[in-house]
């Protein structure tokens, strides 16, 4: 992967801010592509171990989810959740508009 | 100070005994928290802690029992939610958020009528190993206050070692509770994966974090988690099963232990010195108990963190997803429409250390570098695994540096993320294995900075851990050392 690994560049690390919902500033982007580029350098090594047939781990200890009684419990207070929330109107959250009219 | 200074299960005992009220004790800590200049504290309300020790000393006058944490300050990590204080996990974009409900530790330890001191300051979401990512300021090493605490949990450490809580609780990704403790010269210990209930933990990597106790001495650390064990319904990863004797296996004779030695361990270029010397002394010291040390190969242990900051990202890139705006802490709307405000948003309240894992993160779960990055990682995490379970056949417990560095400069490696990572190496084979891990004071540095031994055990063998981690306190050259007694 050393060699042939996708070396990051600044048109990938705008796709991947997009992704994110990241906007980053004009002077932040040589810096941050600058450091991923010396992570992932490290990350290659990783290409360097045989690892077939082997399991991947995405999780340790759990084998399933637990499931709990289907019973219904008391929410938190409505006005206790909206109490947090930068904007609200009377039943809930404010976003800008996201549809076209 | 004497009231803080000593064992906090002697202090729970004089609360229980009426010796000393909680309301002295509190104050005590109160006293000391307003003296203090690290930066530890992000969030100290006199009057609510003052309140919280009254009530433990009214129920003591009304003739209640009262629990096992009666009247002992503890300090939480800003990154866990407290009903009454703000919880802003270091970053700017929960500036002010009040979370609606406690943490289930938190919760753990109100009912053990532990006393709370306040919020502690932390690396951004859990992100760093040096406490400088956080958007409220570093925090100072008590041992030399131009050096870092380590991190995450690096102001959790520092409340313990100045003496400006008994306890603290922390949180542990990839060495956010053990690093600190080792770096600022206290106990810190990080439960077995689905041990201690993480509902009310802001997440950072589900598959990895665990909450855990930082106190000056073994036993009281072990007195702390035995409140905070335990299943849960709220986390459908925290694991039903029993709490064990976690005090009482605290002078427990460890002889016949099989103490298991690995070669990665105690060699590689980034190992200082006097960590090495001081290393070879404590294995000794560990003979000296009654324990063999097994020589072992853990040839995965340098995969570690390339592993871990592919697993680590990819799960904060996801988790940290809810902070948009939406529904809690801060928005940023520069009144375009819904994409501008999360990004607007988002760069305003992350932080660099956060944008750069969020980055990374995004990108090795991009279609195109999600097999060669992030289902590697989760490949040679089974590896990593496996070098555990190899060593555990022929060992009880593994031990070894918590960190191959002293404290270093703070502002060192601020510019540096991959020199910071690759400090964390010898505690995140622990944390992707889900397996508990507790760093002890050990000989400190011959410039008199704090040093600490890392001992691992099997998932569940907190007991064990404990035992063999209480033995060596005993004897350790770090014994009775503090930073306020320094000449």
């Amino acid at each position: 992967m050393s060699d042939r690994s996708p070396a990051i560049d600044r048109e990938r690390v705008l796709k991947v801010a997009k992704l994110a919902r990241l906007t980053l500033r004009d002077d932040e982007v040589p810096v941050v592509t600058e450091q991923l580029a010396r992570v992932l350098a490290h990350i290659a090594q990783l290409s360097e171990v045989n690892t077939d047939g082997v399991e991947p781990t995405a999780q340790v200890g759990v084998e399933r989810l637990p499931l709990r009684p289907d019973v219904p419990r008391e929410p938190l207070a409505r006005e206790l959740v909206l109490a947090q929330a930068p904007e609200t109107a009377a039943f809930g959250f404010v976003v800008p508009s996201f549809v076209e009219e | 100070m004497e009231l803080l200074d000593g064992s906090l299960i002697d202090l729970a005992d004089a609360v229980r005994s009426g010796e000393v009220s909680a309301l002295e004790v509190a104050d005590a800590a109160l006293a000391r928290i307003a003296a203090d200049a690290s930066g530890a504290y992000l969030d100290v309300d006199a009057e609510r802690t003052r309140t919280q020790a009254r009530a433990v000393d009214d129920k003591r006058a009304r003739g209640e029992p009262l629990g096992p944490l009666a009247g002992v300050p503890i300090g939480l990590k800003d990154v866990l939610c407290t009903r009454d204080a703000r919880t802003t996990c270091g970053s700017k974009l929960l500036e002010g958020y009040r979370p609606p409900y406690d943490a289930t530790a938190v919760g753990r330890l109100r009912a053990a009528d532990a006393v709370f001191t306040g919020k502690l300051n932390m690396d951004e979401f859990a992100m760093g190993s040096s406490n400088e990512n956080s958007a409220y300021g570093a925090v100072k090493n008590p041992w030399d206050p131009t050096r870092v605490p380590g991190g995450s949990s690096g102001a959790s450490a520092v409340a313990v070692a100045s003496a400006l809580a008994s306890a603290t609780l922390g949180t542990d990704t990839g060495g956010s509770i053990r690093q600190p403790a080792a770096l600022t010269g206290v106990v810190g210990l990080k439960p077995t994966y689905g041990r201690v209930s993480r509902y009310g933990l802001v997440a950072f990597a589900s598959s990895l974090d665990q909450i855990g106790p930082f106190a000056r001495e073994v036993r009281g650390a072990a007195r702390v988690l035995e409140v905070i064990a335990g299943h849960d319904a709220l986390d459908a990863t925290s694991v039903d099963r029993p709490i064990d004797d976690y005090v009482g296996a605290c002078g427990a004779d460890p002889k016949g232990l099989r103490v298991g030695v690995p070669d990665e361990y105690l060699s590689g270029e980034g190992l200082e010195r006097d960590v090495r010397t001081s290393m070879q002394g404590a294995l000794k010291a560990l003979e000296g108990l009654g324990c063999s040390l097994v020589p072992l190969q853990m040839p995965h242990t340098r995969y570690a963190v390339a592993t871990y900051y592919v697993v680590a990202t990819a799960e904060a890139s996801s988790n940290l997803a809810r902070f948009d705006g939406v529904r809690y802490g801060v928005r940023v709307d520069p009144r375009k429409d819904l994409e501008a405000m999360y990004g607007a948003t988002r760069d305003r309240g992350f932080g660099p250390e956060v944008k750069r894992r969020i980055l990374l993160g995004t990108y090795v779960l991009s279609a195109g570098y999600y097999d060669a990055y992030y289902a590697k990682a989760l490949k040679v995490r089974t590896l990593i695994r496996r070098d555990f379970e190899a060593a555990f056949a022929k060992c009880d417990v593994i031990a070894g540096p918590t960190s191959p560095q002293v404290a270093w400069p703070l502002g060192e490696r601020v510019d540096d993320p991959l020199k910071m990572y690759l400090a964390d190496v010898f505690t995140l084979p622990a944390s992707l294995a889900g397996l508990p891990g507790i760093s002890v004071p050990a000989a400190p540095s011959a410039s008199g900075l704090p040093i600490g031994l890392q001992l691992v055990a099997d998932a569940w063998q907190e007991s064990r851990l404990l035992t063999l981690a209480h033995a060596f306190e005993q004897v350790s050259p770090a014994r009775g050392l503090v930073p306020w007694g320094r000449a």
